[in-house]
């Protein structure tokens, strides 16, 4: 107190010491606002105060107004953009917040108000408490559903990688990816992992990835380290990018006990870079054994398969008979019947032979033949036969047929 | 054309050997079953040799575009 009034005298003494003996000095409101500013600034600068927040509210051009307030008072406060958007936390109504800065008097509105350079709330550290509200935020939109995850390659013919060139991170997963499946390509896209700029690197060189074709899988992350160092991992641009990868990615930030934002967007959390790799990538011993296995049963399976088939044909087989097996009645019936169509076959050609022997006897008796046989003889005359001597003058040549031989003759 | 990965591979394999050993194929089906079976049971064993083993990394080249070239890892 004893040295803002000291304060006070120097601010308007040059204006006022001559005629403060003779008449009331009159101040316009400039020179009183003005010197009450100067005032305020010159001895409540550099300080830290803590109170409730109340009334916020942040303005189109992008400040921050709120009062800080306790049981007894309130305090008008002003955040200005530039370090607002420093702050990793959002600032609401109700949010008990250790605030620094100065206090100083805006002329025009007469009142004067904190000017806030930085802020954290109390209690909890302030990236604890951006990390709790980014983490809160997201999940209400819906980027930790398990829905949208994508599920995993069970074999990438490549990987991409976000991480640093030089980092522990990025030596450990190539040592386990070269143990594990000794050929499988691997593009780094290298980044800064922490510090101003590391986060805005990651979601570009994951949206880049996403451009490419022929990458299967992308591990994100670093090695281990305190909760400032593994920030990128927490910030909103890295979630967004992540989120929105086509790719699926793995999240594979610090130790096991690490929990960040990417963390809890990507498709799959591995606890280490290292358990990444294993992830990423199953072991090549294990699939060319799968695959061996898997011939065998087919192989086997195939030869089941014919011998049942075998198998059955035979059986099949055995129940076939031959037709006559199954009719014996009929077969003897038939044999019956050709031994009978046989037989009266045979009769029948018997029966015709010896009618045709004595029609044939029967017939040489007819034959002239055999009637000249008996001692007489044909004449003919010219081609004619002479039945009658009436038929024949003197000197007539003719010829006689008699059963053996012809001879020629002349009627006398 | 479409070209299967190992799971793919694996995965109509083993779809292959459960329909052969549940054994109510036809001959004729049992025998274009196991044929198929050849044939990806060998594209799996292709996709376990054919990866080439590339490690790479990005570099700025002259004009800010991004190429790749070999990467090894400081020891």
């Amino acid at each position: 107190m004893e040295q803002q009034t000291l304060n006070f005298d120097a601010v308007i003494k040059p204006a006022s010491k001559a005629e403060t003996e003779k008449t009331p000095r009159i101040f316009t409101v400039g020179e009183i606002i003005g010197a009450v500013r100067g005032l305020l600034e010159g001895n409540f600068a550099n300080l830290w105060v803590v109170g409730e927040v109340s009334n916020l509210r942040t303005s189109p051009s992008g400040h921050t107004y709120f009062s800080l307030k306790d049981s007894k008072a309130l305090l008008k406060s002003a955040l200005f953009k530039g370090f607002a958007s420093k702050l990793k936390f959002q600032i609401k109504d109700g949010m008990e917040l250790v605030c620094h800065g100065n206090l100083s008097l805006y002329e025009k509105g007469g009142d004067f108000n904190l000017i806030v350079d930085h802020c954290e709330p109390k209690g909890v550290g302030a990236l604890q408490l951006a990390f709790e509200q980014l983490k809160d935020k997201l999940a209400k939109e819906g980027l930790f559903a398990a829905e949208r995850k994508k599920p995993l390659p069970f074999l990438p013919r490549k990987i991409g990688i976000v991480t640093s060139p030089t980092g522990a991170a990025i030596r450990d997963i190539l040592n386990i990816l070269g143990r594990r499946f000794p050929d499988i390509d691997v593009l780094l896209y290298p980044v800064r992992v922490q510090g101003d700029g590391a986060a805005a690197e990651i979601a570009q060189a994951i949206n880049w990835m996403n451009a490419q074709t022929g990458i299967d899988v992308m591990i994100v992350g670093r090695g281990g380290g305190s909760l400032e160092d593994l920030w990128a991992f927490n910030e909103e641009i890295v979630a967004r990018a992540i989120f929105a990868s086509k790719i699926p990615v793995i999240s594979a930030v610090g130790h096991e006990i690490d929990f960040t934002i990417s963390d809890f967007v990507a498709d799959k959390r591995a606890p280490t870079p290292s358990a990444a790799a294993e992830i990423a990538v199953p072991k090549k011993e294990d699939l060319k054994k799968l695959t061996a296995d898997r011939f065998q049963r087919l192989m086997r399976g195939v030869l089941v398969c014919l011998e049942m088939k075998l198998k059955t044909f035979s059986q099949t087989k055995s129940h076939l008979k031959p037709p006559t097996a199954r009719f014996p009645d009929l077969t003897m019936q038939i044999d019956g019947l050709r031994t009978r169509l046989q037989n009266g076959l045979k009769n029948l050609v018997d029966r015709s032979d010896s009618k045709l022997r004595r029609l044939a006897a029967e017939l040489s008796h007819l034959s002239p033949l055999a009637v000249l046989a008996k001692g007489y003889s044909v004449v003919y005359k010219g081609d004619k036969v002479v039945n009658s001597s009436k038929s024949l003058n003197k000197n007539d040549e003719i010829k006689i047929r008699m059963s053996e031989g012809k001879i020629a003759a002349k009627v006398i | 054309m479409k070209q299967e990965s190992f799971e793919e591979s694996l995965g109509k394999l083993e779809e292959i050997v459960r329909h052969l050993e549940k054994g109510d194929l036809s001959l004729d089906g049992s025998l274009k079953a196991f044929e198929e079976g050849i044939k990806w049971s060998r594209a799996c064993e292709q996709k376990l040799t054919e990866a080439k083993g590339k490690i790479e990394m990005l570099v700025k080249a002259e004009g800010g575009a991004l190429k790749e070239a070999p990467f090894k890892v400081e020891e």
